[in-house]
């Protein structure tokens, strides 16, 4: 036993692949966090007044929350004060002040998306896939516009969205999560960067799957991009998101907001595979992530999905939730949370029924090796008019060794009696018996850990795009080599 | 020289001594039935066999195919050709079964530097073999043992080691809980895999199954030794007159253990 116990221990061991760092020059603000740095923000980015305002206001009302000590303590997780005024809040790469073409940017950050196996040059894109990449805070190329634009299908750094597209900003901008929604939105709303916007006309399905890609490059940097999704009526689009971080001594705050818009007989996929540095075997380093991520099934029939592989960051805290607003709207979650050596993940989701006959889905497949600690923290709400709502909710842990721990807490509110709730849970270990039988097939220790562990994700991975399921498959491979060896 | 050599095999699991001095031989070509009464260290020399951590050699050699078997970890062993049928098979959820088996057949050509096999020239194999076993392909979609009956499970086993081919092919008990018509098949798919190459060890309580899978040895292991071998008649004898004899001989004769 105890010698399965120290190889399943091993397996946890791997070194991050991802953990270089690109040398370009760069414009930073400085350190800390004030008005005029909100201030400085906006003019860099050359925003109109309305975004300024919009800012100041987060930006007062974070102050506020900041000096209630407001910042939230509820979540399983553990860790020393943020010190938010040593945070450098905004970085970008120095560049021409207008891209021309992909030709234009600066070869160090395109060499670094290559090493990421993320080609940006137009010969070598993937197939079937539109990029938006994010390096630090600033969008530094989309793919595939011309094509989306053919479909009348807007997918663009925020800030180009603010500059070409502002009457769709300004109409949904924290439509779904408002500055005041909590502690690190309100940050976020201050000081985000950039991100990607996304508009899906009406009847339109998106031809492509569109996928950002965020690298945080410079150190101290903190990374708050705000990503917004509006798929109009009647149409579809399916959107990945990709992260990956440098390896470093210190912990770096990474505070997003994404916000989904569906109307009527709507449809948006959200899947998102989370690779930023998850610090060392000791637990130094590694990204602090607090992100706020919610959809609006704002229109009847509409349906939003969450997918996501969260295998990196030393801390994760993150509840992908659906307001399931329209009559006969669909939320679902598919979530799987690794956590190895040190890492803690608080993540879940929230489903809050407001309309009638609408259903939601959760599953939810949480993995724990080395001193790994996970959580899974749930809401699902029914408020007094959703009549006929339904909830579906499973959540599943796997421990790999002796020294980690799973935790569930799955909040369930109903307030009205004609609504249908399922809940189950499971936690089962890796036993030594299937390591036994996949190695004695010929399967080498880590192959049949891998095994095992994908197969416990298969509900999971089996709702990423065919793309990305691969991509998820091995990466949680990778996550796990050396905690069984 | 010989497939399978065992000399003086001591062999402990949880702190207690288990096999106390075991020596066999196998050849290639051949297929030696274990029998023995509960207790006795049949399936401690099937898990031996298969390198599993939990069961320690503290005394004795292994030679498999002229190699030294003891130094080998459990997918070595499984790479180099030793197969184990579970008594027990184990399920694994959302693996389907035959992508699990095609994992590990690939896993075992690449060990040998064989080209690896793709779903599309894996199939035709794999059809092959499930008729000889009777199966239904929708189990082959189905999660590995997930769901499966005590004789599915079994079955599934056997197909396995069909397509696997090893050099030796350990059978723990395979017999147990199936029944008749289970039985016939899984003999069925026993015998289909005789072959001058490969050798088999049926391990069983029970002589049942040796009606259908006749062996060229017997062995009779009580307390951790063999203590007596014989040809197929030694299978009936035992039948009729149970491992009483055998036990209290084996009390006499067991050597100084200092």
């Amino acid at each position: 036993m105890s010698s399965s116990t120290d190889k399943i221990r091993d397996l946890a061991q791997q070194d991050y692949k991802w953990g270089f760092v690109t040398e370009i020059e760069a414009e930073h603000v400085p350190r800390g966090l004030n008005e005029e740095i909100v201030r400085l923000i906006s003019a860099m980015k050359r925003e109109p007044e309305f975004m300024l305002q919009w800012r100041l206001k987060a930006y007062r009302h974070w102050e506020s929350l900041q000096q209630a000590q407001a910042e939230p303590k509820w979540a399983q997780i553990h860790y020393g004060p943020i010190d938010y005024q040593n945070i450098v809040y905004y970085s970008a790469p120095k560049r021409k002040p207008e891209l021309k073409s992909l030709s234009e940017l600066d070869p160090e950050i395109l060499r670094t998306y290559e090493k990421l196996g993320i080609p940006l040059a137009e010969q070598k894109q993937l197939a079937g896939v539109a990029v938006d990449a994010v390096f630090d805070s600033v969008s530094v190329a989309t793919t595939f516009k011309e094509r989306l634009a053919e479909a009348g299908i807007v997918f663009c750094s925020f800030s180009e969205a603010v500059e070409k597209h502002p009457e769709l900003v300004r109409k949904y901008l924290g439509s779904v999560v408002p500055h005041t929604d909590n502690f690190f939105a309100a940050l976020n709303a201050a000081v985000f960067s950039d991100g990607s916007f996304v508009y899906v006309p009406k009847g339109v399905r998106c031809p492509l799957e569109l996928s950002t890609y965020f690298r945080i490059n410079a150190a101290e940097t903190g990374q708050f991009e705000r990503t917004l999704i509006v798929a109009d009526e009647g149409s579809y689009v399916s959107y990945l998101e990709g992260c990956t971080a440098p390896i470093r001594d210190n912990n770096q705050l990474h505070a997003a907001v994404v916000e989904l818009v569906a109307l009527d007989n709507a449809q948006i996929k959200y899947s998102t595979v989370q690779n930023w540095y998850p610090g060392d075997k000791q637990g130094r380093g590694g990204i602090y992530n607090f992100v706020t991520k919610r959809g609006k099934c704002a229109g009847v029939n509409s349906r939003i999905s969450w997918t996501q592989v969260e295998t990196g960051s030393a801390i994760t805290w993150k509840y992908p939730g659906c307001i399931l607003q329209g009559d006969n709207s669909v939320g679902e979650f598919y979530s799987v949370a690794l956590t190895n050596n040190y890492q803690q993940a608080d993540t879940g989701t929230k489903m809050i029924h407001i309309g009638k006959n609408t259903r939601s889905t959760i599953v939810s497949k949480g993995i724990s090796a080395g001193h790994g600690q996970n959580t899974y923290r749930g809401m699902v709400k029914i408020q007094k008019g959703a009549t006929g709502a339904r909830n579906y909710t499973q959540c599943d842990s796997l421990l790999i060794g002796d020294q980690c721990g799973a935790h569930t807490f799955p909040y369930i509110e109903v307030k009205n009696a004609s609504a249908h709730m399922e809940h189950e849970a499971s936690t089962s270990k890796i036993g030594e018996d299937q390591l036994f039988y996949l190695r004695q097939r010929g399967l080498k220790q880590e192959d049949a850990v891998s095994m095992i562990v994908s197969g416990f994700c298969k509900q999971v991975f089996r709702e990423l795009p065919m793309e990305f399921a691969v991509e998820a498959q091995k990466l949680l491979g990778v996550s796990l080599e050396g905690s069984v060896g | 020289m010989s497939l399978l050599e065992i000399k003086g095999l001591h062999a402990e699991v949880g702190g207690h001594e288990i096999l106390k001095g075991l020596d066999l031989t196998v050849n290639a070509g051949e297929l030696h039935s274990i029998m023995g009464p509960n207790g006795s260290g049949k399936s401690t020399l099937a898990q031996v066999l298969a390198r599993r951590e939990s069961y320690h050699v503290t005394a004795g050699t292994v030679t498999f195919n002229g190699k030294d078997l003891l130094a080998m970890k459990t997918e070595e062993a499984a790479c180099e050709g030793i197969f184990m049928a579970f008594q027990y098979p184990v399920e694994i959820p959302g693996i389907g079964n035959a992508h699990f088996l095609r994992s590990a057949l690939n896993a075992i050509r690449k060990y040998r530097g064989i080209d690896e096999l793709d779903a599309i020239d894996f199939l035709p194999l794999f059809r092959e073999r499930l008729t000889l076993l009777d199966m239904d392909e929708k189990l082959m979609s189905r999660s590995v043992n997930e769901g499966f009956s005590g004789g599915e499970k079994k079955r599934n086993e056997i197909l396995q080691m069909s397509v696997l081919e090893p050099k030796l092919a350990i059978l723990d008990e395979t017999d147990s809980g199936l029944d008749i018509d289970a039985l016939r098949i899984v003999a069925q798919g026993v015998n289909a895999m005789r072959d001058p190459n490969r050798a088999i060890v049926v391990v069983t309580h029970y002589q049942r199954l040796l009606n259908y899978v006749v062996p060229d040895c017997v062995h009779v292991l009580v307390d951790g030794r063999i203590v007596r071998s014989g040809g197929p008649e030694l299978a009936m004898e035992l039948e009729e007159r149970g491992y009483g004899g055998y036990e209290a001989e084996s009390k006499h004769t067991a050597p100084a253990t200092a």
